[in-house]
């Protein structure tokens, strides 16, 4: 989007907290009173938010007598009933290899030459380079809807509907508007003197991206690439598109066809397929959330 | 210098592969996509020319007329649902909970990240009615009332589409809105209050002006995603009841693909795109002269 960054570029990087505040005078009991109502709300805003995740996690435990005959909100008879998980497990794994298979080799593909974009359009010096960055934004503004039909012709003719290709090309290219500006804003961060002086000392410019830039923007490369995970891994609409057959399903087009195989009715699998694709994020976002909420935020207030 | 930094075929190897491999996977398909506008027909079956047949077919459509409505009202209530949600609880972590927030900002945030399919399925049995009683009927019938069918009612659906849209991504404009909210200097702040100004007054005279150019992005970025929603209908509603919640992207996704009808489900998508285009740039230009006029 061609919205200038309305936050300074790396305003919206730090996680800083206000200053403490200065200590209170008095500590009246009427101040835990008045507060109550804003416990009241708190915990209102938990509960709804960590409900549902708790109640999926219960069902994956639970037997469909258990689905059909007890209350909803019952806790599982039996916590070490994990046939839900068995039954679940062998198509949720050939959707977990899949959405592997295709994210992270676009991911890295798109990084490397992405990175090197930026770079050409933010540290070299020549003509139009505003305008090619320009170019990249219209990726970002465009609906994909607009790229689905000709691909898909494409990749139908290629004979490359029956394989993952299609994916990986397409979250390579989906991805990269966004990885070229976002580089761009981070290099120009980097002083210019810094690449001047390397090359004073000799080196070339595709040393100075090896060994100076890339370096320096480690932690940068990492929290895009991390963004970019989240967007490719929870794609729907390419992997509906671009994916015919159900063994080249990813976990998105996976879990909705999961519900078709076993019948809506058949609860516990499904409940367990989807605890199991909630986890596998959930591992990674226990990690890593304060970089994820970061650079997500940085990247809608630049995208 | 110059020659260095400059270096034609330095910029050409670093720029190449990214530039070609944009073109041929996104500027090319755009352009042809809208070379498709004038065709009839799809790939299994053949083309052939149709004029302006599909322009015109788009404006006398029912179907497109009611998914652009749709569209149009999905985009209006989540926009203003999340940027809303997102800021109260934005002004919660910054002015009430301070220190303590970290680990509920945390939380709150994690649907954000979840696979939308995933939080679909989840709210399609949270809302369940048969055969087993959801929660959230569960609830209902806790207090005396009777079940509702949730997602069998066109009024009803969209009512959970919104609660769950909202839900899966008030993390997310809460942790964008937070971040602006701590770049207000705290001397401003203070000078408000020893002024008198507290709570509302507070907010509305002090924060929400300064904060203004935050939330216009955040604005403009709600927007521009609520517009080209697919995920979330196509996994909870499947456009459904009927076509009761079926937005441009879905209409075109289901002339294309299902239908065979590529000509018309690319008139759909540049429809999809001149609607975006135009929305984001009414956005900015009344923002800008808001702000101009401070």
């Amino acid at each position: 989007m061609t919205t200038t960054p309305l936050i300074a570029p790396h305003a919206d990087l730090r996680t800083g907290e206000r200053p403490a505040p200065r200590p209170r005078r008095r500590r009246r009991p009427m101040r835990t009173l008045r507060k109550l109502p804003l416990y009241a709300v708190v915990a209102l805003l938990l509960v709804s938010v960590l409900y549902p995740l708790v109640w999926l996690v219960l069902g994956a435990f639970k037997t469909q007598d258990e689905f059909l005959n007890s209350p909803t909100w019952a806790l599982p008879e039996d916590f070490t009933n994990l046939a839900n998980f068995g039954d679940a497990w062998g198509s949720v794994s050939q959707y977990l290899l899949n959405s592997t298979l295709a994210v992270f080799p676009a991911l890295l593909v798109m990084l490397v030459i992405g990175t090197a974009a930026g770079f050409a359009l933010e540290i070299m010096v020549w003509k139009g380079r505003n305008t090619v960055l320009l170019v990249f934004l219209v990726g970002i503004m465009v609906p994909w809807q607009m790229i689905l039909l000709p691909l898909f012709t494409v990749y139908f003719q290629a004979g490359l509907t029956q394989t993952l290709w299609p994916l990986i090309i397409t979250y390579t290219a989906t991805g990269l508007p966004l990885t070229v500006f976002l580089m761009a804003t981070y290099f120009r961060a980097i002083p210019r003197e810094v690449f001047e002086a390397a090359t004073l000392d000799g080196a070339s410019m595709l040393r100075s991206l090896v060994s100076i830039a890339f370096p320096m923007m480690k932690n940068a490369i990492f929290t895009i690439a991390l963004v970019q995970f989240f967007f490719m891994w929870n794609d729907l609409l390419i992997a509906l598109t671009f994916t015919t057959r159900d063994e080249l399903r990813t976990v998105q087009a996976g879990l909705l066809n999961f519900t078709g195989e076993f019948g809506v009715v058949q609860y516990g699998p499904t409940f367990a397929a989807i605890c199991i694709n909630v986890l596998v994020i959930l591992a990674i976002y226990l990690f890593l959330n304060q970089r994820v909420m970061r650079g997500m935020a940085a990247g809608a207030v630049k995208g | 210098m110059r020659e260095v930094l400059g270096d034609r075929r330095t910029i050409l190897v670093l720029l190449a592969p990214a530039l070609a491999i944009y073109t041929l996977v996104m500027l090319v398909p755009m352009l042809w996509s809208l070379g498709y506008t004038v065709f009839d027909g799809s790939v299994i079956s053949g083309f052939q020319f149709a004029g302006l047949d599909n322009f015109s077919r788009l404006f006398s459509d029912p179907k497109i007329a009611d998914a652009l409505w749709f569209t149009v009202k999905y985009a209006v209530v989540i926009t203003v649902g999340q940027v809303l949600f997102g800021y109260v609880l934005s002004l919660l972590y910054v002015f009430v909970l301070k220190r303590a927030s970290a680990l509920i900002r945390t939380l709150v945030f994690f649907p954000v990240v979840m696979p939308t399919v995933a939080v679909a399925l989840l709210f399609q049995k949270l809302f369940e009615v048969a055969p087993q009683t959801g929660p959230v009927n569960a609830l209902l019938n806790a207090f005396g009332l009777e079940s509702v069918n949730w997602l069998g009612d066109p009024g009803n659906a969209f009512v959970v589409l919104a609660v769950m849209d909202i839900w899966r991504s008030m993390g997310f404009y809460a942790v964008l809105l937070y971040a602006g909210l701590i770049d207000i200097p705290e001397d401003v702040l203070e000078a408000a209050r020893l002024d008198g100004a507290s709570g509302w007054r507070l907010v509305r005279n002090i924060v929400i002006p300064l904060s203004f150019p935050v939330l216009i992005s955040s604005l403009i970025f709600s927007i521009n995603g609520t517009l080209k929603v697919f995920d979330s209908i196509y996994a909870l509603t499947g456009g459904g009841p009927g076509t009761a919640t079926t937005p441009l992207t879905l209409a075109m996704y289901r002339t294309s693909f299902a239908s065979g009808d590529y000509g018309y489900g690319a008139t759909i998508a540049l429809a999809l795109t001149v609607l975006s285009l135009l929305v984001t740039l009414l956005i900015f230009k009344t923002s800008r002269r808001d702000l101009t006029q401070g």
